[in-house]
């Protein structure tokens, strides 16, 4: 299970950030956009195991 | 010539009343001045009617029909909407009727993926929700006005003009029988989301209309579910959609979904398409029995407010006033919160008892609540119908995530409509003495029930009676000095305060007339965070405006001063 770290407001606002740059990404991009940002925040996470698990939680029920 | 179907709406559980077109007194010679009159006799106007009559104002009722709501239409009543019909002394046949509920859940392919159980305090009476159709919601409260001689419902009445000067407003109505003028020092527009008067004042609403089409339809069907909001995503029959599940009283089914993109409304209500969809539904909740068709219909959602609802002698309240998405049982109960502020400070005004400004604060706190709503019913339908790509992208996220992991399912609360807080009202006062205290009611919140004993509760008190309430608690020794001062001061005015005395044992009140409550285990006095001194002013809608840990006479008058618009507004807390 991935470990809930932020509050509903925050969450909704990462939801809102991210839909809006899926948005502004085009369609044709937008799997580009997903994996940078996908790749910006495994960075700043800075724990590989814990980004290996989250693959794997991501990749499930597709 | 406006000419009304007197032919009974075809239902297949409601016995629509025809209710006759009768010639108005005086339809063709000069009147006098009404006090009010209100366009609409759906729920808005109606109980803003009974409210005004609960303080001696009469008026007049405009209903262009001549029967009750097509459809069931607004099916949830929520907790605060019971409280408030409560207030009008009308809440019994609802309660009789009505079928109480709490908790909905919503699936993902075939797995139930978030149960949310929506707050109910041991305090309360009532449960978060109350499902009765719109038709009984408006019978009840018709029959509430058939025994006041102060109000009159004019059925088969059409507004087609409006027009207002510094006194007052003339309304030109068609009948049956033709055009004739009413005169009447204020005009409430409670004519719903199409309203005719809004359309004649030409106002425009702001705000963002959501493109999704929804189909709503009610049932006759033999279901052994209990009553709970039941919610589908993506179903197999209606890919990226979504399905909401409703039981009625009278063993109707509300049955709502979205249509797929591009789908036009007369299409979704071809009978055939229409008749294969609900058996998909019914066999997607594993209860494929037979049904009637009630009644259907398409909606769709929208964020729109208009900026103020106060226009001179005109004001505007529920649907007339803003159009809010149907997640989170918006319409209604909304309509109900707006004419139970607006209805009390009309009644003052036309009683002489208040300023006119503070029908100002009528619009400013009414359309702050409008605006709260837009903002949190606009994430609710995002996520019922996400107007993007993205924001249909990442709605997927969640349900998918759902399946697994639960740090996304806060994402599927359906955010239910709520009563405001009017924290900076210009009818509060002393923000100082409000924040001397720790907890309790704050300056613009609601009363909040607390539990008496097995089947008694605070708001019971209350009860129906109009005007300000005064809760005073006391300690063993009851009212005494500043207390007693303020008790003479406050029920010495022209227009009707209600004291609550609340002490700490039982022994009967020394003041007579005043009421009094036994407060035995401390509960109302943890509740409002009260000590023997404590006292607080409430508003006739049961919104705190003041309140003191110690207060004097001098203050609480001036108090009533400010909730009256008699004073320049204190500072804002």
């Amino acid at each position: 299970m991935i470990e809930r770290r932020m509050g509903i407001a925050e969450i909704e606002r990462v939801y809102d950030l991210i839909a809006e740059g899926v948005d502004r990404a085009t369609p044709d991009k937008s799997e580009l956009f997903l994996a940078k940002l996908s790749l910006a925040l495994a960075n700043l996470v800075g724990d590989s195991e814990a980004v290996a698990n989250a693959v794997l939680a991501a990749g499930r029920d597709l | 010539m406006h000419v009304p179907s007197s032919e009974p709406r075809p239902s297949v559980f409601y016995d629509y009343k025809i209710h006759a077109y009768r010639r108005p007194e005086k339809m063709n010679q000069k009147q006098p001045a009404n006090p009010v009159v209100i366009v609409g006799a759906g729920p808005i106007g109606l109980a803003t009617a009974i409210d005004l009559a609960r303080f001696g104002v009469s008026c007049v009722i405009l209903e262009e029909d001549l029967q009750v709501s097509e459809g069931s239409r607004a099916i949830v009543l929520t907790r605060r909407s019971v409280e408030i019909l409560q207030q009008l002394g009308v809440e019994t046949p609802f309660l009789d009727k009505g079928l109480p509920w709490s908790q909905g859940r919503s699936f993902f392919r075939g797995r139930q993926v978030y149960t949310m159980v929506m707050p109910h305090d041991a305090d309360d009476r009532y449960l978060p929700g109350l499902n009765i159709q719109q038709q009984y919601i408006e019978e009840y409260l018709i029959a509430h006005c058939d025994p006041t001689s102060l109000i009159e419902i004019r059925w088969g009445q059409r507004v087609v003009g409006i027009s207002q000067n510094d006194t007052g407003a003339t309304l030109t109505v068609d009948t049956p029988e033709g055009e004739y003028t009413l005169i009447c020092d204020w005009v409430v527009a409670a004519d719903g989301g199409r309203s005719t008067v809004r359309r004649l004042m030409q106002l425009r609403m702001e705000g963002r209309a959501y493109a999704g089409h929804f189909v709503i339809a009610d049932i006759k069907a033999k279901i052994n579910l209990p009553t709970e909001r039941l919610c589908y995503f993506d179903p197999a029959w209606n890919p990226g959609n979504n399905v909401l599940v409703h039981r009625q009283p009278d063993g109707i089914w509300r049955i709502d979904f979205r249509l797929p993109d591009g789908e036009s409304k007369e299409r979704a209500l071809e009978p055939e398409l229409l008749h294969r969809r609900i058996d998909a539904v019914l066999s997607m909740i594993g209860h494929p029995v037979e049904w009637q068709l009630d009644w259907a219909t398409v909606y769709s959602a929208n964020t729109l407010t208009l900026g103020s609802y106060n226009h001179g002698h005109i004001l505007l309240t529920g649907d007339a006033a803003h159009l809010l998405p149907i997640f989170g049982v918006r319409g209604v109960n909304t309509g109900l919160q707006d004419c139970n502020n607006m209805a009390w400070k009309l009644a003052f005004v036309v009683n002489g008892w208040a300023n006119p400004v503070i029908l100002d604060s009528y619009s400013q706190e009414r359309v702050q609540a409008a605006r709260e709503i837009c903002e949190e019913g606009g994430k609710s339908t995002r996520f019922m119908t996400p107007p993007t790509r993205g924001s249909r992208l990442l709605r997927d996220v969640v349900l998918s995530f759902s399946l697994s992991e639960n740090f996304l399912k806060d994402l599927m609360h359906w955010r239910t409509s709520r009563p405001h807080d009017y924290w900076n009202s210009p009818l509060n006062s002393y923000p100082e003495a409000d924040r001397e205290f720790h907890h309790g009611i704050a300056c613009g919140q609601p009363m909040r029930n607390v539990k008496l004993s097995a089947n008694e509760f605070l708001l019971d008190r209350i009860g129906s009676r109009a005007g300000f309430h005064l809760m005073i608690f006391v300690d063993e020794h009851g009212l005494t000095g500043d207390l007693q001062e303020i008790l003479a001061a406050a029920t010495n005015q022209p227009y009707p305060i209600h004291p609550l005395i609340v002490r700490p044992d039982d022994e009967p009140a020394l003041d007579a007339g005043a009421g009094t409550v036994a407060d035995v285990e401390h509960r109302i006095s943890l509740k409002y965070d009260a000590a023997a001194g404590t006292v607080y002013l409430i508003r006739p809608d049961l919104h705190v405006c003041a309140r003191w840990r110690r207060a004097t006479a001098e203050q609480v008058l001036y108090a009533l001063h400010c909730a009256l618009g008699f004073s320049a507004v204190v500072e804002r807390s």
